[in-house]
């Protein structure tokens, strides 16, 4: 929506985060995790690039608006509880 | 004092903040005298000794982004160095004054004044004054913050003294007192700045659905400096009792059957001969671009409607058109009912002297032309080899 | 529950545009973990100059000063010169630039940046190449690798120069602290960004970004591929204070084929040109051990 030139600043000055770009749409592949293998090593979410991971009581929370599927984190796992699936498929 | 001492009056009374600045002739001294007075605590700044001129205007641009006033100055290829930056300076719409000492690009390699560096920078949105005596160049200096850092105008600015004419030379100049230029030009406080606490992004990508807004926003920040400029004028005069002539300085050129129209030191020399000329009774007048940007096209209507012939001097050229003052001129009379014959005369380029004699034989020249009523486009004055000028 | 090994709050928001399995992303990530609020980063044109997204968004949580291409030495010059006058203190100020912009067109402004002492930190984040533009080459680009520059091809023109040193052209300015940092060693990184922010001057950091579209990597393997630059001795850890040499991690000395055969960029290489990765890497890994060892026996630095 192009914003009249009265709305805008005087120059393009970024002030709204970037949640505004729902980067989820981009998957082709998508993380699924074993709750019940998870072992709360927090090393999924310590190479997010995106930070699409919360950790809640130590346990990934993956916000799936955002997260791209690169598959780092089903690739670092230790316990091998994140599983890529194809987008889409359930 | 020189031309360049009257910048760094200049400079140190505006109470600049950041001074990042490299060396170049005839610069040089400016930079000099501006390091001297942050060493001895005369002028509480940070001057930061860049390692070229790009990096200059890029570390002003970081400064005055994060809220400081800054100064730089430069020349020549210093400037055209900076172009890509002084690009960035004005569409991040930053209020930054620096002195250009006009010089002539190379090659053949020059240290002598004219005005292309300077000219080819019109389109990167700087304000552009043209200063004819050091008096003005220290007085501009000062002016040019009040006028760029007004809320309607947030542009650069560049004071242009020409090359060892006044900046080598020296000119009885009056310094005004501190507390007079603090009550005429208040501490540099933007709306927007860099800092801690606010996560915003200066300088962002931006859509072309989104572009050309940001762009009309700049030009009218140009177009407001028009009247800011007037306004800044009269109220400097009010405190300093000492005015330049606005955008467009007129010297008796009322009731002038032909006027001479030029920018820089030269309209000095061009006023001896108006008076010279005009002893005789010949009726003269000078016309002096002194902003250049924002380019003064009411004032050259109505003088443009007052006069049969209209002579441009530029001491530019742009190849494959014309000079740029008298291209400009030109098309801003256009459109006009009533409009003079009109000539260009390129003269001055790599710091040859324009001499009164040459000055008189252009508006000699100008008389002829506009009595036969022709518009011959483009002469360049004092070539060797073209008999007409050459003795 | 394990507890995080790096800090856990979080200065960069997701939705950032940077393509999934991203290096660099990374390498902020960490790096604001490491440094937190009172952080100004100055951005030339690179891959992060368009990662925060179009305007008006921003995926940092830090204010951004973009600028050309070629200025984030002169900016963060410009940045401190304008806290330090206006008596702004406990600021972080950091240039952070892609390889292209540090060791190509910026390495004037930063070696202006380094020689004035500038109180700031430079952040190298090297995908070795111009990946913004299209993974053209830069003098970054290792020995042996396709870039739409170096285009293999049918005359086999891969690149055929040396990669740029950039830490021994920082070590030759003398700064008081310049380090390398990888994405599979956040705690490491974290440490020496930390270990950066406490030492007065000018400091440089080199971080490796594996890039998948610009290396032909599969983005699940970003931080593996890291992780093997390190143990191959390709992007060894090491830090150089006050010219000084101390290696962080040795590594195992892993074949560089290990690390070489993740990368479609490098699958041209025949077997000869892959021993002479290796003899090479085998060389300078051993030219940084002798440079450790001299560093302690010369005293330098006590």
């Amino acid at each position: 929506m192009t914003k009249s030139y009265e709305e805008i600043p005087l120059t393009p000055i970024a002030d709204m985060p970037s949640t505004m770009n729902i980067t989820g749409l981009w998957r082709v592949i998508r993380p699924v995790v074993d709750k019940k293998k998870c072992k709360k090593c927090t090393i999924c979410w310590k190479f997010c690039p995106d930070a699409a991971i919360v950790l809640v009581e130590g346990v990934p929370e993956i916000d799936f608006r955002f997260c791209k599927g690169c598959g780092i984190c089903s690739h670092e796992c230790p316990s091998k509880c994140i599983v890529m699936v194809k987008e889409g498929s359930d | 004092m020189t031309g360049n001492y009257a910048s760094a009056y200049g400079a140190k009374l505006s109470r600049a903040e950041v001074i990042a600045a490299y060396p170049i002739t005839p610069q040089t001294s400016i930079v000099e005298k501006l390091a001297e007075f942050v060493s001895t605590g005369e002028l509480n700044a940070k001057f930061v000794p860049v390692e070229s001129e790009h990096s200059a205007m890029a570390a002003c641009i970081a400064a005055e982004t994060a809220g400081a006033r800054t100064y730089t100055a430069t020349s020549s290829h210093g400037l055209t160095l900076m172009h890509e930056v002084l690009m960035w300076a004005s569409g991040a719409r930053l209020p930054i004054v620096m002195t250009n000492v006009s010089r002539a690009m190379a090659p053949p390699w020059s240290v002598w004044v004219d005005h292309m560096d300077s000219i080819a920078q019109r389109d990167t949105g700087w304000l552009q004054f043209f200063c004819q005596s050091n008096q003005e160049v220290l007085d501009t200096i000062i002016m040019a913050y009040k006028i760029c850092e007004s809320k309607g105008v947030m542009l650069p600015a560049m004071i242009i003294e020409d090359a060892f004419i006044l900046s080598h030379t020296s000119e009885p100049v009056d310094i005004p007192d501190q507390e007079m230029v603090d009550s005429f030009l208040p501490a540099y406080a933007p709306e927007f700045k860099i800092e801690v606490g606010k996560p915003m992004g200066f300088g962002s990508l931006v859509k072309p659905d989104q572009y050309m807004e940001f762009r009309y926003k700049a030009m009218l920040g140009m177009k407001a400096a028009h009247d800011r400029i007037l306004r800044v004028e009269q109220e400097f005069k009010q405190v300093f009792g000492r005015e330049h002539g606005g955008l467009l300085e007129l010297y008796r050129c009322e009731n002038a059957e032909v006027v001479l129209l030029t920018a820089g030191s030269v309209a000095a020399t061009a006023k001896d001969v108006v008076d010279s000329m005009r002893s005789k009774g010949v009726p003269v007048g000078l016309a002096r671009v002194r902003a250049f940007r924002p380019f003064p096209h009411d004032e050259i209507r109505a003088l443009g409607s007052r006069v049969a012939g209209l002579g441009v001097l530029d001491r530019s050229y742009t190849f494959g058109a014309a000079g740029a003052m008298f291209s400009e001129v030109k098309a801003s009379l256009y459109n006009c009912p009533k409009r003079p014959v009109t000539k260009n005369y390129i003269a001055g380029l790599g710091g040859r002297d324009i001499t009164p004699k040459t000055i008189e034989r252009v508006f000699e020249d100008i008389q002829l032309v506009t009595k036969r009523g022709e518009e011959s486009e483009v002469e360049w004055v004092d070539v060797a080899g073209l008999p007409r000028w050459w003795r | 529950m394990a507890k995080t090994t790096i800090p856990e709050e979080e200065f960069t928001y997701p939705g950032s545009t940077g393509c999934p399995g991203c290096g660099a992303n990374l390498v902020m990530r960490y790096l604001l973990k490491a440094l937190g609020e009172r952080t100004i980063v100055s951005i030339p044109a690179c891959c992060w100059a368009v990662m925060p997204g179009y305007w008006p968004s921003n995926c940092l949580k830090v204010p951004i000063l973009y600028t050309a291409f070629e200025a984030t030495g002169a900016a963060i010059s410009g940045l401190r010169a304008a806290l330090d006058i206006k008596g702004i203190k406990d600021v972080n100020i950091v240039g952070f630039a892609g390889d292209g912009g540090t060791v190509d067109i910026g390495l004037q402004a930063m070696s202006g940046a380094a020689e004035r002492r500038t109180e700031a930190i430079y952040v190298m984040y090297d995908n070795e190449a111009y990946m913004n533009t299209g993974i053209q080459r830069s003098g970054s680009t290792p020995w042996g690798a396709w870039t739409t520059t170096t285009p293999v091809g049918t005359t086999h023109d891969f690149k055929h120069e040396a990669k740029k040193d950039i830490m021994a052209i920082m070590q030759a300015h003398r700064i008081p602290y310049a380090a390398t940092v990888s994405i599979a060693h956040p705690e490491d990184f974290i440490k020496k960004i930390q270990k950066a922010k406490g030492i007065r001057g000018f400091k440089f950091i080199h971080a490796m970004s594996p890039c998948p579209p610009g290396w032909r990597l599969n983005p699940m393997l970003s931080v593996e591929a890291a992780r093997l630059a390190v143990e191959t001795h390709m992007f060894p850890l090491y830090e150089i204070e006050h010219g000084r040499v101390r290696i962080t991690r040795k590594g195992k000395g892993l074949p560089v084929s290990e690390y070489l055969k993740l990368q479609g960029r490098f699958s041209h290489l025949s077997e000869s040109e892959i021993s002479e990765i290796q003899s090479a890497v085998d060389a300078s890994w051993r030219y940084l051990e002798e440079e450790e060892k001299y560093a302690a026996q010369a005293g330098i630095n006590e």
